[in-house]
């Protein structure tokens, strides 16, 4: 194709924006709306995502040495921990520091036991992968020295489960959101360009190649696309930011926070950007090719 | 010029169109298709710039066998060939100026072609003045001359016109063979659906009547030989 054509292309695909003024507005909106419900789900999900990865994240094992064995002792237990495949840290805690905690949860009164501590060290311990806690809790307790291992069992199963289910809820929702959205949009799409299918049939009759008649359709669907979703990226882009600076201070060492507006925001408006180009192109290539067989 | 051989065309419902055709048309002939009205003479025309493909047979357009033509090769038979419409097939977002012009930018002129042979076509019918205007402002003839000059405009060997001067007052349609008859003594050929009684007996030429399909008559210097 000569570079005048291409030039052609570019200029006609912007004349028929003009052209078709309410049916490009029509268009236009119909990108815009459903990918700001699409980027405002997604947004959610993400943070609900993290919210369960930081769930999990907080799933730990407690090892409680024997209260009669030496530091050294549950040192040595310490480093046999970390050996295990899967570990990720093994904290060590003193007997003392274990009672200071339950003074501080349960009242002062407890600070008579400060003259003879009743308790053992611990060992807290995380995994690389918190659906391991359950197996390396296991291995640990066949260790010496080791009175009680605790790790929540069954409840931290049954958490995994809800986690795990609430996902894939969330990625269902948003591939069934897309494929409504890419429906809703290409049939506005469809609708502009069929009330058109006569102007393709002329173009085709007096010898237009498909691709002639085609690429300013591609064209066009880019423009659609692009410009449908410059308002709702702005608005996501805003609106989280704000959303961000309100309530992360609020939620400063709660286990649930905000994912960081960057990268987060330009990735999200990136896929919007993405999306809307696609389906552009995706929906006007469909409604073309109904014409095209003159 | 045009060959076809044993062309037969069967629509998807059951209506035969075309039923056994045979026809030589040479270079630079001017033929007249008359016949009734459903007799086949719009799918006759159409088979020739392969908007229908016959069911068997074969036609051949300037040594090209049409039979043997890929989907994408079908755009280069179009631009040899000038098709006036009888719906005048205007595109109605352009102006005159540009309806004409549209038929250069396909075969991808260069500007000052297509600037130049636009003004000249658009002199030759006769509308030079209203280059600017739109489909909707202008009359019935006028828009068939539009379509003429968009036909003709890249010099096709071939112009096929389907009921050209159909609704048109006597003068105009007078006007408009004289556009015809232009161009035909450049040496185009030109293939003619009509119904005009008075213009296919008073601008004598090659005449093809069309009657179920087939061709049953075929006069050179003929009349308008059916009634109805």
């Amino acid at each position: 194709m000569k570079g005048r054509t291409l030039s052609r292309h570019f200029r006609e695909s912007f004349k028929s924006l003009g052209r078709n003024g309410w049916m490009t507005f029509a268009s236009i909106s119909a990108v815009a709306v459903t990918l700001l419900l699409v980027g405002s789900f997604i947004v959610m999900m993400m943070n609900l995502n993290k919210m369960a990865d930081n769930i999990e994240n907080d799933v730990e094992i407690k090892v409680v040495a024997d209260p009669g064995a030496s530091s050294e002792a549950v040192k040595e237990l310490q480093n046999k921990v970390k050996e295990i495949d899967g570990v990720a840290s093994v904290n060590y805690a003193t007997r003392e520091d274990e009672l200071d905690k339950i003074i501080k949860s349960y009242g002062k009164e407890l600070s008579l036991y400060k003259q003879s501590n009743p308790l053992g060290d611990a060992l807290y311990v995380k995994a690389e992968n918190p659906h391991d806690t359950a197996a390396i809790a296991k291995k640990i307790d066949t260790y010496e020295y080791t009175a009680d291992v605790v790790y929540g069992a069954g409840k931290v199963e049954k958490l995994f489960d809800v986690v795990e289910i609430s996902r894939n809820v969330g990625l269902i929702l948003i591939l069934a959101l897309l494929f409504t959205a890419m429906f809703l949009i290409s049939n506005t799409i469809r609708l502009t360009i069929i009330a058109r299918g006569r102007e393709i049939e002329i173009m085709k009759l007096v010898g237009a190649t498909n691709n002639f008649v085609r690429i300013p359709f591609i064209l066009e669907g880019v423009w659609l696309g692009i410009f449908g979703s410059i308002l709702p990226m702005a608005a996501i882009a805003i609106a989280y930011q704000q959303i961000y600076a309100y309530w992360q201070p609020k939620l400063v060492n709660e286990m649930f926070q905000l994912l960081d507006p960057i990268p987060f925001i330009i990735q999200v408006d990136g896929l919007l950007l993405f999306m809307g180009v696609f389906i552009g192109v995706w929906g006007s290539l469909m409604s073309v090719r109904k014409f095209l067989k003159v | 010029m045009i060959k076809m051989k044993n062309v037969y065309k069967k629509y998807s419902n059951g209506v035969v169109a075309a039923n056994g055709i045979n026809i030589d048309i040479n270079n630079g002939e001017f033929v007249y298709v008359v016949g009734p009205s459903g007799a086949g003479k719009s799918t006759f025309i159409k088979m020739m710039y392969r908007e229908e493909s016959p069911t068997s047979g074969q036609i051949f357009i300037d040594g090209t066998d049409l039979s043997s033509l890929k989907n994408k090769e079908i755009p280069y038979l179009r631009r040899q060939i000038g098709v006036v419409f009888q719906d005048f097939k205007l595109l109605p977002r352009l102006n005159v100026y540009e309806n004409v012009a549209f038929a250069l930018e396909v075969i991808e002129e260069t500007p000052t072609e297509i600037r130049k042979k636009v003004t000249d076509v658009l002199a030759l019918v006769g509308l030079s003045q209203k280059a600017r205007m739109f489909p909707n402002e202008l009359s019935g003839g006028e828009q068939q001359r539009v379509s003429i000059a968009r036909s003709i405009v890249n010099e096709p060997k071939l112009v096929i016109a389907d009921e050209p001067t159909g609704n048109l007052d006597p003068d105009t349609s007078l006007g408009i063979m004289n556009i015809f008859e232009k161009i035909n003594n450049r040496g185009t050929t030109i293939i003619m659906a009509t119904h005009n009684k008075d213009i296919v007996n008073s601008i004598r030429h090659r005449v093809l009547l069309v009657e179920g399909g087939m061709i049953t008559r075929d006069e050179y210097e003929g009349e308008y030989s059916y009634e109805g």
